[in-house]
């Protein structure tokens, strides 16, 4: 495209400004897209070796700013002045010989081959065209001893867990001339065992003069890896702190531009009769489970990732095969098949992935709010455009969603109108039990405030929530009773009197109940 | 600035491109072609593109659920075969052998449905594969040969009129049609679209998709058979090598006209619009005296302008995000 957009200028010595330990600075970058202002003016500047946190909602403008400084996208204007030379764009290679390397969210990894291949991928080792699968295997390997992990560099990286895969992606970072390491919410796919030694390779990293932007929505970590942190709102720069300045109200404040409490809002609704039970349910990987579920309740379930949870609820909705056990709503007996039957019989669900299990992306929000409660929209076979657009407009209205109108593709939403999005279009079909699945998975601080608000209202009415979440404040926050899933077995139940964060992870990794919690 | 006029034009391109390319081929043909705008020339390439646009439609239906279906040119041959066989071998009264032929148009289209949901084979090569079989299989049936000599009662589906009208293009606008109810008006059509935007979220979302899925092949299938009683009718003879250029044909159209083919998108009037396209190009090329060759080059060409362009949109999408 355009060959001469970088122009290297001479360095100048930009004013007051000590250069001597700042190794990037951005200087009024604003980048635009039609419509849009991704980022208007922003300036701001990381110090060599520090760990620097990044933080801000959806769509304020981090993503944008890891993409100019990785060279994917051009700024409008400004300057990016990197160890004293200072450009007006990066290109991906340009930002790869200077060393910034980015771990997005999304995994670059080739499943199919092995970490050693990966980490050498497009490097050549050896002269001629064939590769040295030794070399590579034990210069692998040298650096995994470095940051005192074992992985087989021989299995093909399909095979690792999220944590290990991702430990992959750090190393073919640090096999390159690695400065600044860009990592996008490293720890979301992670278990909390896992978080503790990402930190110990960030801190090692660290240690080696590798200098670090941090992104991350959970906004306790930070205190625990971060030096400094920079808060941006609305594309806009909002501030940067030193990490022992700052306290997790002041952050979430910067970040909504107004105090905001995360206290989970307190409900004052009256827990009835019981509405749901499920008796020695087994099938999917969950063996004998058995629960109740009461009017007006929240029932949280604890588990770590992969205990069987998500596959738990799959089967009582009816989206995979049950082999034994039953399923009781309102102490009638249901027969689920498919889903279809759950929905019909009033139990909904919210998945874990709005993007591949919850929305239809390409498709309008009045269109995805209609589908799981299509026939009864429809006349007959035929749909009913003004009955679709009643519904959709009284949900949008009911959960706030920002959009122009209901005709918007749903893509275009932010991940918090989405989910609502989500949950206008299961609840418009069936509401007696609604089963969230990571209800507030990558969606900020105010959206979580509103489907909070939104949950309690659903239970006021008499309705019933279950909840799947790994976020443990908001577990602890917004259940009345917990249930605790350890692999494919349920292990206890705890009542909000009881709620203690350390038994509930204890129970989670396996740990016995204690004798009054059944 | 360069960004926002490209985007501009490609919105365009979405909502009329293909009718401009639909009368920029017309015009091109009429004048450079002398008979190309006459009536009977006219009604011949609305006859010839009613039997593959029957079967055009049906494929748009798999294609919008996410599918593909490349077996439609060996179903319309061993329909066409059966359905001579029946008549001039066995001597059975017309209604019999349309209805058996329109079953077993319908059983073959459940066969690809089931096994590509059962073996959970992707449907390109499950229908590749009933393709080949079928192709086959009408050969073996008469060995090679040609079955002539139709019923008058059952030649009229091929060559009969109403009126001034052709009957092939009056059941074809009745595929249009029906194709258009069901995809804009009726909740089915919602869940075709549904079932190819995101399968895993209509499973969720209480669709049947494997009902669902078996429905759209046994409708392109119904499809297949239909257009074999028409082709059978038109040339009064059963050819073993009928449709084999169906496949990729049908392809082309559904692409031409704007569905997606990762399934989700596409309109039954862009559908229509890419139909006649190619039939307007095919039949203006032969009185152009552009050899078959040739033909086949600008074909390829156009399919391949088709799906560069569905990418580019794809691309552009992505980007927006």
């Amino acid at each position: 495209m355009e060959v001469n957009r970088i122009i290297p200028f001479t360095s100048v010595l930009q004013g007051n400004k000590s250069m001597t330990d700042t190794l990037l600075a951005v200087k009024d970058i604003v980048k635009t897209y039609p419509g849009v202002i991704a980022i208007d003016n922003l300036s701001f500047d990381l110090k060599k070796g520090e760990v620097h946190a990044l933080i801000g909602e959806n769509g304020a403008g981090k993503s944008t700013l890891i993409k100019i400084l990785s060279g994917a996208i051009v700024p409008d204007s400004g300057t990016i002045t990197i160890e004293g030379k200072d450009y007006t764009a990066m290109t991906p290679k340009l930002a790869k010989s200077i060393g910034i390397e980015v771990i997005y969210q999304e995994f670059t990894l080739i499943p199919g081959i092995s970490a050693a291949e990966n980490i050498f991928l497009g490097e050549k080792t050896k002269p001629g065209i064939f590769v040295d699968i030794k070399e590579r295997e034990a210069r692998a390997r040298k650096i995994f001893e470095g940051m005192h992990v074992d992985i087989d560099v021989s299995k093909p990286v399909r095979s690792l867990s999220p944590a290990y895969q991702q430990i992959v992606e750090i190393a073919k970072a640090i096999s390159k001339n690695l400065k600044i390491l860009i990592m996008d919410e490293p720890t979301a796919p992670l278990m909390v065992s896992e978080v503790q030694t990402l930190f110990s390779i960030v801190k090692d990293l660290k240690k080696r003069g590798v200098t670090i932007i941090y992104i991350s929505h959970r906004l306790e970590e930070l205190f625990e890896i971060a030096d400094r942190i920079t808060v941006m709102r609305d594309g806009c720069y909002v501030g940067t702190e030193n990490i022992a300045d700052v306290t997790r109200e002041k952050l979430i404040s910067m970040m909504v531009g107004r105090t905001v409490s995360e206290n989970y809002p307190q409900r004052k609704t009256s827990i009835g009769k019981e509405i749901f039970r499920v008796e020695h349910l087994s099938g999917n990987g969950d063996y004998d489970i058995s629960f109740n579920l009461h009017q007006g309740e929240i029932l949280g379930f604890a588990g770590l990732v992969g205990a069987g949870r998500t596959e738990l609820m799959r089967v009582i909705y009816g989206a995979n095969a049950c082999d034994e056990g039953k399923i009781f709503l309102e102490n009638k007996e249901l027969k689920i098949r498919n889903c279809s039957d759950a929905i019909r019989n009033g139990i909904g669900y919210i998945p874990e992935d709005r993007k591949t299990q919850g929305a239809f992306l390409r498709m309008s929000i009045k269109w995805n709010i209609a589908m799981n409660n299509l026939r009864h929209l429809s006349h007959g076979i035929f749909l009913n455009n003004t009955a679709e657009q009643e519904s959709a407009e009284k949900y949008c209205k009911l959960f706030e969603i920002k959009t122009p109108g209901i005709d918007q593709q749903v893509m275009n939403l932010s991940g918090g109108n989405q989910q609502k999005v989500v949950i206008a279009k299961t609840i418009a079909a069936s509401k007696k039990v609604i089963i969230f699945d990571e209800p507030t998975r990558g969606i900020d601080v105010k959206a979580k405030q509103e489907i909070y608000a939104l949950m309690n209202n659903l239970v006021r009415d008499g309705n019933a929530i279950i909840m799947i979440s790994s976020d443990m404040p908001e577990l602890l926050g917004m259940s009345d009773r917990i249930a605790v899933i350890y692999e494919g077995r349920k292990n206890g139940e705890v009542m909000k009197t009881e709620f203690d964060q350390n038994y509930i992870l204890d129970l989670a990794s396996g740990g016995k109940a204690h004798e009054k919690a059944e | 600035m360069k960004k926002q006029n490209n985007k501009r034009w490609i919105d365009y391109y979405k909502q009329f491109g293909i009718y401009l390319f639909l009368a920029a081929v017309f015009i091109f043909f009429a004048v450079t072609t002398p008979n190309f705008v006459s009536y009977k020339n006219i009604i011949n390439i609305l006859r010839q593109v009613s039997m593959f646009g029957i079967v055009v439609i049906g494929v748009a239906f798999v294609m919008i659920g996410g599918g593909m279906d490349l077996s439609v040119g060996g179903e319309l041959a061993v329909v066409g075969m059966v359905l001579g066989y029946l008549m001039v071998n066995l001597h059975l009264p017309v209604a019999v052998a349309i209805v058996l032929g329109i079953i077993l148009g319908c059983l073959f289209g459940v066969i690809n449905g089931l096994v590509s949901i059962k073996l959970n084979i992707a449907p390109i090569i499950v229908t590749l594969a009933t393709m080949l079989v079928l192709q086959g299989i009408a050969y073996l049936i008469t060995g090679g040969y040609p079955i002539t000599g139709m019923p008058d009662k059952f030649v009229v589906f091929g060559q009969g009129y109403v009126g001034v009208i052709p009957v092939p293009v009056i059941i074809f606008i009745l595929f249009i049609v029906f194709g258009w109810v069901v995809m804009n008006k009726t909740y089915l059509g919602r869940y075709i679209y549904a079932l190819g935007g995101n399968k895993e979220a209509a499973r969720l979302a209480g669709i049947n998709v494997n009902r669902l899925t078996v429905a759209v092949y046994t409708f392109s299938g119904f499809a297949a058979s239909i257009a074999a009683i028409i082709m059978v009718g038109r040339t009064n003879a059963s050819q073993p090598g009928a449709g084999s250029s169906y496949p990729f044909d049908c392809m082309t159209a559904a692409c031409l006209g704007g569905i997606s083919i990762q399934g989700g998108e596409g309109k039954i009037s862009g559908v229509v619009v890419g139909v006649l396209i190619l039939g307007i190009l095919d039949n203006g090329l032969v009185l152009l005296g552009v050899n078959t060759n040739f033909q086949s080059v600008i074909k390829g060409a156009i399919l391949l302008l088709a799906v560069a362009i569905d990418c580019y949109k794809a691309k552009t999408k992505r980007i927006a995000k």
